[in-house]
């Protein structure tokens, strides 16, 4: 029957005819998966290639000029260095605090002991809905300066001085930790919710018959049922660690005091958007790429995703 | 365990959730609280946790709701004309593809399915810079297209859709074909129809990436009249636009439109986030 097809195919070489080759089984697959193929070459190959092109070059408006490693060896200066410590440091303890807290929420969220679950499952995920804009602009009224400031007056309830938040390191780094643990729990703890459902009753029953106590049980039973979840969600959460830019500029505008906030794509943002420096910026774009690289397979290494067995 | 100490379990247990969700909450409701109160109150005092609950009123909608605020409804407009956009571009893209990787045998399927990985782990930041290039070149800048482009056929979506449709039975293929039925038909008929809540979890999930986008934005657009929520919201932020009316009564309703989107496909979400996020 294909064969028939086929010739009348070419007799008529028509509107039909591609039709009808379009249609086939072999073909239609590649048009279902071409707006991807489409985006990856425009949205995702060519701009990594030019990335690297640019980052060896100084891009001026109308020219550009070959200027070999210049760029990287600019990229050794103390500001980078203290931007990349920034980022490290917030994706340190995002991770630790997205990881565990949520873990421990939801296996009590879990839990048939607990009265009105999904009112709190429901509650701890609206700060998800709002924008780091919206978000940040209610924590930098609530961690004001003045002593007037909410969080200011707590403290000084309990005899201690107003804190000038978004002016010590310290505290600012506190702040753009806390926005982010605010505004994520919620998913996260959906995250890990989703994979609880996979752990079957009965490896708690064999538990308990084995007089397991919930410590062990948590241990022994819970955590290896969770950890596909946990690689995930850390994987997640180291990347958009790295790629962070919006929590430092809603509380200083990519110009915080002594660079306290200075993250590496707002350092990226900085040198290739504000000071129209292209090449510079795309360097560090390479950088960040190869650290990011460097650390998820350090990452997934180290939790043994690649083991064939999971 | 006796059957009272589970019962105290149970109430110190909610007691304690109780308390995590007024902490969580506290920031939200203090939004819209200080959407209530004077501005020169806020002015003076800040947010100030002793404040008179007497004076609170609508005052700071109504300057949004004047001719003050109407670049905010230009930005609102921006935003809903964007997020819309991508919901309907995004589903419709990355769900053939998903669909496409999971469903049928090709050759390449399992390379195309690597690069989408792959792409997962590109951070979009170092990619910023070229497209922000190309897009002056294309004489893109300050466009609706542009603001879009980058999520039209996002990752995430791709590999969620792929594998909520491993899961769909592959025998309506063969029948809907033995039918007469075209391969697209297949899928705007038969196929698309039975990945519902998948729709539906995505629609949440890149409706409020898309509303809740900033960086990009912030750099491929311009104009006053072209900014995005965030984007506009942002530079009422800055040192010269200390406008504390417009500040938080719109920001109290740019969150509107994405809990309605939310209540609206809640009861997939979950189920949705279940089949796609985590199984790996």
């Amino acid at each position: 029957m294909e064969r028939s097809e086929t010739m009348s195919n070419k007799k008529s070489f028509s509107l039909k005819g591609i039709l009808r080759f379009l249609n086939s089984r072999k073909v239609a697959p590649y048009v279902f998966v071409s707006p991807f193929i489409v985006s990856f070459l425009v949205l995702y190959l060519y701009p990594m290639i030019q990335a690297i092109v640019m980052s060896f070059q100084q891009v001026l408006p109308g020219q550009t000029t070959f200027i070999g490693t210049h760029n990287y060896q600019r990229i050794l200066n103390p500001t980078f260095f203290q931007a990349l410590g920034n980022t490290a440091t917030y994706v340190f303890f995002t991770v630790i605090i997205l990881v565990m807290i949520p873990i421990v929420l939801s296996v009590f969220l879990n839990s048939k002991s607990l009265y009105f679950k999904n009112f709190f499952r429901a509650s701890l995920f609206i700060p998800a809905l709002t924008s780091v804009i919206v978000a940040g602009i209610i924590f930098r009224m609530m961690f004001g300066e003045s002593e007037n400031s909410f969080v200011n007056e707590l403290l000084g309830l309990v005899g201690m001085e107003p804190v000038q938040w978004r002016y010590g390191a310290g505290t600012g780094m506190f702040l753009m930790v806390l926005l982010a643990s605010w505004r994520w729990i919620g998913v996260n703890i959906l995250y890990f919710l989703a994979g609880l459902q996979n752990v079957s009753e009965e490896l708690y029953e064999a538990a308990d018959i084995d007089g397991a106590n919930p410590w062990q049980k948590f241990l022994f039973v819970t955590m290896p049922a969770l950890k596909p979840v946990i690689i995930f969600v850390a994987t997640i959460t180291i990347i958009n660690g790295f790629r962070m830019f919006e929590e430092s500029f809603v509380f200083w505008e990519n110009s915080s005091p002594g660079n306290i906030g200075l993250t590496v794509v707002g350092y990226i943002y900085r040198e290739g958007i504000q000071q129209n420096d292209m090449g510079f910026g795309a360097a560090i774009g390479v950088v960040l790429m190869l650290i990011i690289f460097v650390v998820s397979i350090v990452q997934l290494k180290f939790f043994g995703a690649f083991k064939k067995e999971d | 365990m006796g059957k009272n100490n589970k019962k105290w379990v149970s109430i110190l247990l909610t007691v304690l959730f109780a308390v995590i969700t007024v902490i969580a909450l506290t920031p939200v409701v203090s939004l819209i609280v200080a959407s209530m109160r004077p501005s020169s109150e806020l002015m003076r005092q800040g947010l100030s946790f002793f404040f008179d609950p007497a004076a609170l009123d609508l005052g700071n909608y109504l300057a949004v709701f004047s001719e003050e605020g109407a670049s905010y409804w230009q930005w609102y407009m921006n935003s809903l004309i964007v997020s819309g956009g991508l919901i309907v571009l995004s589903l419709f893209f990355s769900s053939m593809v998903g669909y496409a990787l999971a469903m049928y045998n090709f050759k390449g399927a399992r390379v195309i399915f690597m690069l989408v990985l792959f792409v997962l782990m590109v951070p979009f930041e170092i990619l910023m810079l070229p497209l922000y290039q190309m897009m002056i070149g294309l004489n893109l800048v300050d466009t609706y297209f542009a603001v879009m482009l980058p999520l039209i056929v996002a990752p995430v979506a791709v590999f969620f859709f792929r594998q909520y449709c491993l899961g769909l039975p592959k025998e309506l293929m063969e029948s809907a074909r033995i039918d007469g039925c075209t391969e697209y038909g297949i899928f705007f008929k038969i196929m698309a129809p039975l990945m519902g809540p998948s729709f539906a979890a995505m629609a949440i999930l890149q409706g409020l990436t898309s509303w809740n986008n900033f960086l990009w934005p912030l750099l491929i657009l311009r104009s006053n009249e072209m900014f995005t929520l965030p984007v506009g919201l942002a530079t009422l932020l800055t040192p010269y636009g200390n406008n504390y009316e417009l500040l938080f009564s719109g920001s109290v309703l740019t969150i509107v439109p994405i809990v309605i989107l939310f209540l609206f496909f809640q009861k997939f979400f979950i189920s949705g986030l279940t089949v796609g996020g985590v199984k790996g």
